[in-house]
């Protein structure tokens, strides 16, 4: 299943290797971000199905971004990414793109 | 109370040669809307790591990661500094907080290494990454469950809480284990209200409610205050995992 996802964390050698773990899935796009404006730039210029929040960025600043978001596009799912490491983040991807399916 | 029964050889399953992994919950490309997580409880993982494998350096953040070995050692580095072996008997925690980049592998080189792996969700995002060790006395855990994880930082938390066992995560989260003989009861307190309770037989059997639960099956109990679990069999081992069902983020 095709998929861009965007992530967007305080941590750039992170971001770099999520970035790097989820293009080496068939299908699945990255975009890794560091900062809001970036975010909304990235957004404007490509249809995303998942927006993953990263280390450095608060719970209400997700949920700021989440409202932000939603509002440009209510099928984008914003969601807190916990860094669980390779096994999770396939995971939690399968998880988002399983429900979005139903 | 509700009961969810997930038996061993139900869970999912992983075999890449080097690492032999079970799933107690939805891992890597193992995928059940059913079993996503307990609470937050969010892995429970059963490994199996040959002689000299391992994983190579790897980043994890916001997560509190609980290892503990079952046989043989794992050699762990980070670029907190921290550089040692971690071998059975001994429980090791990393609150990943705001991003950790660690390497973990079997410290034998011709021997497996079979560990479990425990994430919880945190309850306070983005704080400073601490690593952890202890060895519990293992006198303690015979006959008695043995408290390993709890919420209290330092020891006069500890000691306010009444319980100076054991290590800490950032989450209203405890764990306990011991080794019980066959006939011997379990009268566990449930310690938080709102928390449920994930069994994991870890050797041996056990019973509760009626129910058998056999090596590695894992029971999660809610919606009650106390259980009494009976050992089935000599040398039944049990890790109880006492977790908040909703994640209060602070």
């Amino acid at each position: 299943m095709e998929a861009n996802i965007l992530v967007v964390g305080r941590d750039r050698s992170i971001l770099e290797v999520i970035e790097r773990l989820i293009n080496a899935h068939e299908g699945w796009h990255a975009t890794i971000t560091e900062t809001e404006e970036a975010v909304l730039k990235a957004f404007k210029e490509k249809q995303y199905a998942i927006v993953f929040v990263s280390a450095g960025y608060s719970a209400p600043e997700e949920e700021a971004m989440r409202q932000k978001l939603t509002t440009l596009d209510p099928g984008v799912v914003v969601t807190r990414h916990y860094g669980g490491g390779s096994g999770l983040l396939e995971n939690e991807i399968l998880g988002i793109l399983n429900k979005e399916k139903q | 109370m509700t009961t969810i029964l997930h038996k061993a050889n139900t869970r999912g399953h992983a075999d890449h040669g080097w690492l032999n992994s079970f799933f107690s919950f939805s891992f890597a490309g193992y995928y059940n809307p059913q079993r996503v997580q307990f609470g937050v409880l969010r892995v429970l993982n059963d490994d199996r790591v040959e002689g000299g494998k391992g994983f190579g350096s790897h980043p994890h953040d916001n997560m509190e990661i609980i290892s503990i070995p079952l046989e043989g050692s794992l050699a762990h580095e980070d670029n907190m500094g921290h550089k040692g072996t971690i071998s059975a008997g001994e429980i090791q925690v990393m609150s990943t907080g705001k991003g950790v980049f660690h390497s973990e592998y079997n410290n034998s080189p011709d021997q497996p290494a079979k560990f479990l792996q425990i994430w919880v969700f945190p309850n306070k995002l983005n704080v400073d990454p601490r690593y952890d060790q202890v060895r519990p006395d293992p006198s303690k855990g015979h006959n008695a469950l043995q408290q390993l994880i709890s919420p209290y930082p330092g020891p006069e938390a500890k000691a306010a809480a009444g319980n100076a066992e054991g290590t800490w995560i950032y989450q209203d989260a405890w764990f306990h284990m011991g080794t019980f003989d066959a006939g011997r009861k379990i009268n566990y307190d449930v310690k938080r209200s709102g928390n449920g309770v994930y069994l994991f037989v870890i050797d041996g059997a056990f019973f509760y409610n009626g129910q058998r639960l056999e090596t590695r099956d894992g029971l999660g109990v809610t919606d009650v205050e106390h259980l009494d679990i009976e050992a089935a069999e000599p040398g039944s081992r049990m890790l109880i995992m006492d977790v908040p069902m909703q994640n209060n983020i602070q």
